[in-house]
């Protein structure tokens, strides 16, 4: 298992076991944390946009250009903004953060 | 006073899931009218991915979406349903056995139960979250263009990198007195032919590409818009002398209204009994992608077969005390209303 934490909009921070192979996106909304991920992982929107902490953004593995197409229609981008249904859980992330916009 | 639509159920979205539920209901002898924001049925399946095909549709075993609706649309109609789009369900109030909606556009309509299919939430415009955006809505700031010819000697600033953003550039740049768009990259998502006009509009002077910059903050008196500030990821800020915002970041979904009705929602998503795809208020259900239980897959064939669960509960509200004889279509044929 690896560990993965989501920063919620409030600034709660939330610690959750997460299993290798699902997507971060999967583990958020496993954990009830406050997104929409509408399109459900299909790469279809931009509604589970995070914003990795810049320590472990290098980990998070390639943007390939159909998710730098869609964040494109996202707001409050950063250098460290992923669509986070395009992240997969291993042991390479195991501490990750990463902050969580406020939802639409 | 204007006049009420009377049926006995009203579904809410007209996406695949809102559609086979006309049939379900149809085939229980119930009378639908279904609601829809977007212009077109299909939700989904229309806006966001017509030419996309889907390989997990039962008996179909590759079918584009656009088809699939076509499909839906042709088996409902011995049903006779009422659609209404481009309009969105503002209110829903009980009056003693019945339900009453208003919609957007001051269409109202009587119900007996009501399905709610709306996705993940009505389209509209993807807006960028500033703090006073809505203040210049209507007047300064615009999600599409009416008439180009308002854009006359105005100088405009458009935001977004599709093809929206790069046609509306192409278009404006010989109508308005200045054109800047705004852009967070170098890369377009639109006809590169089109992105290679914009760019040579560009290098003759007559547009300026804002790039890489980020709408930041807006500026103005009442609903005229001033200023439109800029940043870079470095945070470097630019401010922009500007009469009017054109956003173009697509379409994005929201519940709206729906969020008010008093059900229980979590994450944009109604929590309903599994077997009824009852909600925790009488007499509303939720089928397709709104709807959430235990291990939920947000797939079109769990919604179809939702959609039978919910018309099947709601022939109890519809018709109280009458026995529901359950029939194969094979058995009953296709009942006319």
């Amino acid at each position: 298992m690896t560990a993965i934490t989501f920063i919620k909009p409030d600034g709660e921070k939330v610690t959750v076991e997460a299993t290798n192979g699902a997507t971060v996106m999967e583990v958020a909304k496993d954990n009830d944390m406050p997104m929409l991920a509408a399109c459900g992982g299909s790469l279809a929107c931009a509604t589970c946009h995070v914003i990795v902490d810049e320590a472990w953004y290098k980990k998070s593995g390639e943007v390939c250009e159909a998710e730098e197409d869609l964040l494109d229609t996202a707001h409050g981008l950063t250098n460290t903004s992923r669509l986070c249904c395009q992240m997969k859980v291993s042991g390479d992330v195991d501490g990750m953060e990463m902050t969580l916009p406020p939802m639409g | 006073m204007s006049e009420v639509h009377s049926t006995d159920v009203a579904i809410i979205g007209a996406g695949p899931i809102g559609l086979f539920s006309v049939f379900q209901c149809g085939m229980l002898k119930m009378s639908c009218h279904v609601i829809d924001a977007l212009p077109a049925t299909g939700g989904q399946c229309t806006a966001l991915y017509p030419e996309k095909p889907l390989f997990d549709i039962p008996a179909a075993p590759n079918i584009n979406a656009v088809d699939l609706i076509e499909r839906l649309e042709k088996q409902i109609e011995p049903f006779k349903p009422v659609i209404h789009l481009n309009q969105q369900v503002t209110e829903l109030e009980k009056i003693d056995e019945h339900w009453h909606l208003s919609t957007s556009t001051g269409l109202k309509i009587q119900a007996r139960a009501i399905i709610i299919a709306a996705g993940a939430g009505a389209f509209g415009p993807n807006k960028p979250p500033l703090d006073n955006i809505e203040q210049f809505e209507g007047n300064s700031v615009h999600y599409m263009v009416q008439k180009r010819e308002d854009f006359r000697d105005q100088r405009i600033v458009i935001a977004g990198g599709g093809d929206s953003a790069v046609d509306w550039a192409l278009s404006l740049a010989d109508v308005a007195s200045e054109v800047y768009v705004i852009h967070r990259r170098d890369r377009f998502r639109a006809i590169p032919e089109s992105v290679a006009q914009m760019k040579a509009l560009a290098d003759a002077g007559k547009i300026e590409l804002v790039i890489p910059y980020q709408l930041a903050s807006l500026e103005g008196e009442g609903d005229q818009l001033k200023t439109v500030v800029v940043k870079t990821l470095d945070g470097d800020e630019r401010r922009i002398e500007a009469d009017h915002l054109l956003s173009f970041f697509g379409l994005a979904t929201k519940l709206g209204p729906i969020n008010d009705w008093g059900m229980d929602i979590l994450n944009g998503v109604i929590k309903v009994e599994p077997t009824t795809c009852a909600t925790n208020i009488e007499g509303i259900y939720a089928v397709g992608d709104i709807a959430d239980y235990p291990h939920k897959l947000k797939l079109i064939l769990s919604g179809f077969s939702e959609a039978a669960q919910a018309a099947h509960a709601a022939y109890l509200i519809v018709n109280p005390g009458q026995a529901l004889n359950f029939e194969h279509s094979t058995s009953s044929g296709l009942p006319t209303l």
